[in-house]
């Protein structure tokens, strides 16, 4: 087993620990800081598929900002108490777990790499060999996703407007 | 006109109509934020909004007029310069001018000063008009969450309401999950042919065919047609529907059963026709949601007594024979699938337009009894709400009935009989809850002396009603400008040439009947 194989396993373990005790965790704020350790165990996994930039946001958007964000809103509607299980019996359980691992393992079938799955050619070592770590991120985002990019600006001003037309006191 | 997408110029020009309705949005905003206190403030952000709607229209008719088409290169195109995209456009906008004039009467009868709602069809218009020319799943996603915010927050915006707020969140928490669903879809796919552009993932299936990437791919698609299922309300994942119908304001449910549905259609027969048209697995399951939408939609419509209930199972029902035109395939079926958006989206919104006169806070528990007499106080609003009952059963002389012919000629000619038999079979059923609105109107006596004093209609409101009646009738006798349109539109999301037409003696038939 190479050095690469053994951090990917962990972390893979730790990220799968992680998400399977934000769910079954009674109290919100258990829930949210297993969360933080699956967001942090991912970002690592992103390293290893040699993508440091995507784990570097992956800290500071999802395990910085957004966590932040549900222990505000979770501290502000005094959710801190545990409350009742969400989990709906064993009939429940089972259903899911069933469904969840049929969708696993057909994942798993599918997921060796196939002739018509590979994107022409280009590696993630080639790309940031060219375009550097942040680069080949960029590139596409201002480029090809151009577009796209520029509707999410309109995405978040009508989120905003939204907000506010819900949430002022007096219209 | 050829527009080549690299050059900035033509890219701007191809993207014309949306950044039009961008900017009179921020306009909008602006004159929200400097004038937002009295019923004359809200009158204005609606004529401001109208012009808005109306220059963005221009704008789609220029780019039409011209023919605008995207040169073919290697820049991968985001947003689909073709005429389905143009006739969609048109529809959209149609829609929320309609719901625009349908609400000045009832925001002020509400006392709902908040001119925020205008600028939020705004948005909510920019959405459609993303998802029904995104030419990428990225495009598609951003438009269809761009849509759904805004409207969230309009089902929600009367917050006096308990029965608005429940609608709102019910809303939104399932819309969300619904989003989810589509995102895991897109970014299954994605892992399966390396690209989100639609044309380019139907390159990519048609050079590798199956291998590794088929079971990825299918359960891609399967979240994908999950996700649009609960956005266009299928069965069995409409529950949703008829509790958000009923409890938002009627402008609102008329703009969510009319624009809304038509945009996540449009998306979807865009995503089937272009991206999948090589995996036959879709062909299967849209046939099933097709039945099981027609037959659940019918029957609980049946056992409704409230009018904004039927209605909203109605509108399930109907989003069954819409499945039934996108089983048929892009190649019959796109032209049948747009001429019934329209004649849908017009006696649809006519219906609800007809069901806000009804009263102050009364609309929601209007039963089918209560109107009863209808005829005899009100003769036009009463033959109005006839024609639009009649259009929705599919009743001869009525768009309604030539756009269920045409569903029926493109699936008989796919070679799904079995569809048609259950679409006729459906629609019989449907005369149950469609004629008894109409036999109360006409056949009953007025309940008490009064009993129709609160209904009126302001005048944008008879626009309105005048708007639809006049479609439904006009199209029911002369559909032949509409179908030519449709059928125009219609090739846009064929499958790119190569893949061979499935029957062109459909064709033929079409263009014999349209003449």
């Amino acid at each position: 087993m190479t050095l690469t194989q053994i951090v990917f396993w962990t972390f893979s373990a730790l990220a799968v620990l992680g998400a399977a005790m934000c769910i079954t965790r009674r109290s919100p704020v258990a829930s949210a800081l297993w969360l933080v350790q699956t967001l942090f165990a991912l970002a690592a996994l992103f390293v290893v598929l040699d993508a440091q930039f995507v784990a570097v946001l992956q800290v500071l958007v999802y395990a910085g900002a957004i966590m932040v964000l549900f222990l505000f809103v979770i501290m502000l509607l005094n959710l801190g108490r545990p409350g009742p299980s969400d989990l709906k019996g064993p009939v429940g359980l089972a259903v899911a777990t069933l469904l969840g691992g049929l969708l696993f393992f057909q994942l798993l079938r599918g997921a060796t790499p196939s002739a018509a799955g590979t994107p022409a050619g280009d590696t993630m070592a080639q790309l940031q060999q060219e375009q550097g770590i942040v680069g080949a991120v960029a590139r596409p985002l201002f480029s090809q996703y151009l577009i796209p990019f520029e509707i999410t600006s309109v995405l978040l001003l009508a989120a905003i407007v939204g907000a506010v037309v819900l949430a002022k006191r007096k219209l | 006109m050829i527009l080549d997408l690299s050059s900035s110029r033509d890219l701007l020009l191809a993207l014309l109509p949306e950044l039009v309705l961008t900017g009179w949005s921020l306009v909008l905003l602006l004159v929200v934020a400097w004038r937002h206190r009295t019923v004359g403030d809200l009158r204005l952000t609606g004529w401001v909004t109208l012009a808005a709607l109306g220059s963005t229209a221009a704008a789609v008719w220029w780019l039409w007029w011209h023919t605008a088409r995207a040169a073919p290169g290697p820049v991968p195109v985001m947003v689909a310069v073709d005429d389905f995209r143009f006739v969609t456009d048109w529809l959209f906008l149609g829609a929320a001018a309609l719901t625009v004039l349908l609400s000045f009467d009832y925001l002020e009868r509400e006392e709902l000063l908040v001119p925020e709602y205008h600028v939020l069809i705004v948005f909510a218009t920019l959405g459609m008009m993303l998802m029904g020319g995104g030419e990428d799943l990225m495009v598609i996603f951003l438009g269809l969450e761009l849509l759904s915010v805004a409207v969230y927050v309009l089902a929600g915006i009367n917050r006096e309401s308990a029965s608005g707020a429940e609608a709102a969140f019910k809303y939104f928490l399932l819309g969300a999950f619904a989003s989810g669903f589509l995102l895991y879809g897109i970014a299954l796919v994605y892992g399966a042919t390396g690209t989100t552009g639609l044309r380019a993932i139907g390159a990519q299936i048609g050079a590798g065919g199956g291998g590794g990437g088929g079971t990825m791919l299918a359960i891609g698609l399967a979240l994908l047609l999950i996700g649009f299922g609960f956005k266009i309300a299928a069965v069995p994942f409409h529950t949703w529907a008829p509790d958000v119908y009923d409890g938002s304001p009627t402008p609102v449910t008329a703009y969510m059963a009319s624009g809304v549905k038509a945009a996540a259609f449009a998306a979807l027969f865009r995503v089937l026709g272009e991206a999948f048209p090589a995996v036959a697995a879709w062909h299967q399951i849209v046939w099933w949601l097709a039945v099981a939408t027609m037959v659940v939609g019918n029957l609980i419509a049946l056992a409704q007594r409230t009018v904004k209930r039927m209605l909203a199972y109605s509108s399930v029902a109907h989003a069954g024979y819409l499945l039934v035109a996108v089983a048929a395939g892009p190649e019959p079926g796109s032209a049948a699938f747009l001429f019934y958006l329209v004649a849908y989206t017009l006696m649809t919104l006519g219906a609800f337009a007809l069901l806000a006169a009804k009263g102050r806070h009364g609309e929601r528990d209007v039963l089918i009894d209560d109107l009863a007499g209808l005829a005899t106080r009100h003769p036009w609003l009463a033959f109005a709400l006839a024609v639009c009952m009649l259009s929705l059963l599919g009743f001869p002389g009525t768009a309604g009935f030539i756009g269920k012919w045409y569903i029926l000629a493109a699936a008989t000619s796919a070679g799904q009989g079995v569809l048609a038999t259950v679409l006729v079979l459906t629609s019989v059923i449907s005369a149950g809850y469609y004629l008894p609105v109409i036999m109360a109107m006409y056949m009953k006596p007025e309940p008490f002396a009064e009993a129709h004093v609160g209904m009126r209609l302001g005048r944008l409101g008879y626009a309105v009603v005048m708007v639809s009646v006049a479609g439904l009738l006009f199209f029911g006798v002369r559909p032949n400008r509409l179908l030519d349109l449709a059928h125009t539109g219609g090739v846009g999301v064929q499958p790119a040439p190569g893949v061979p037409p499935a029957a062109p003696a459909v064709t033929a038939a079409h263009a014999r009947t349209a003449r």
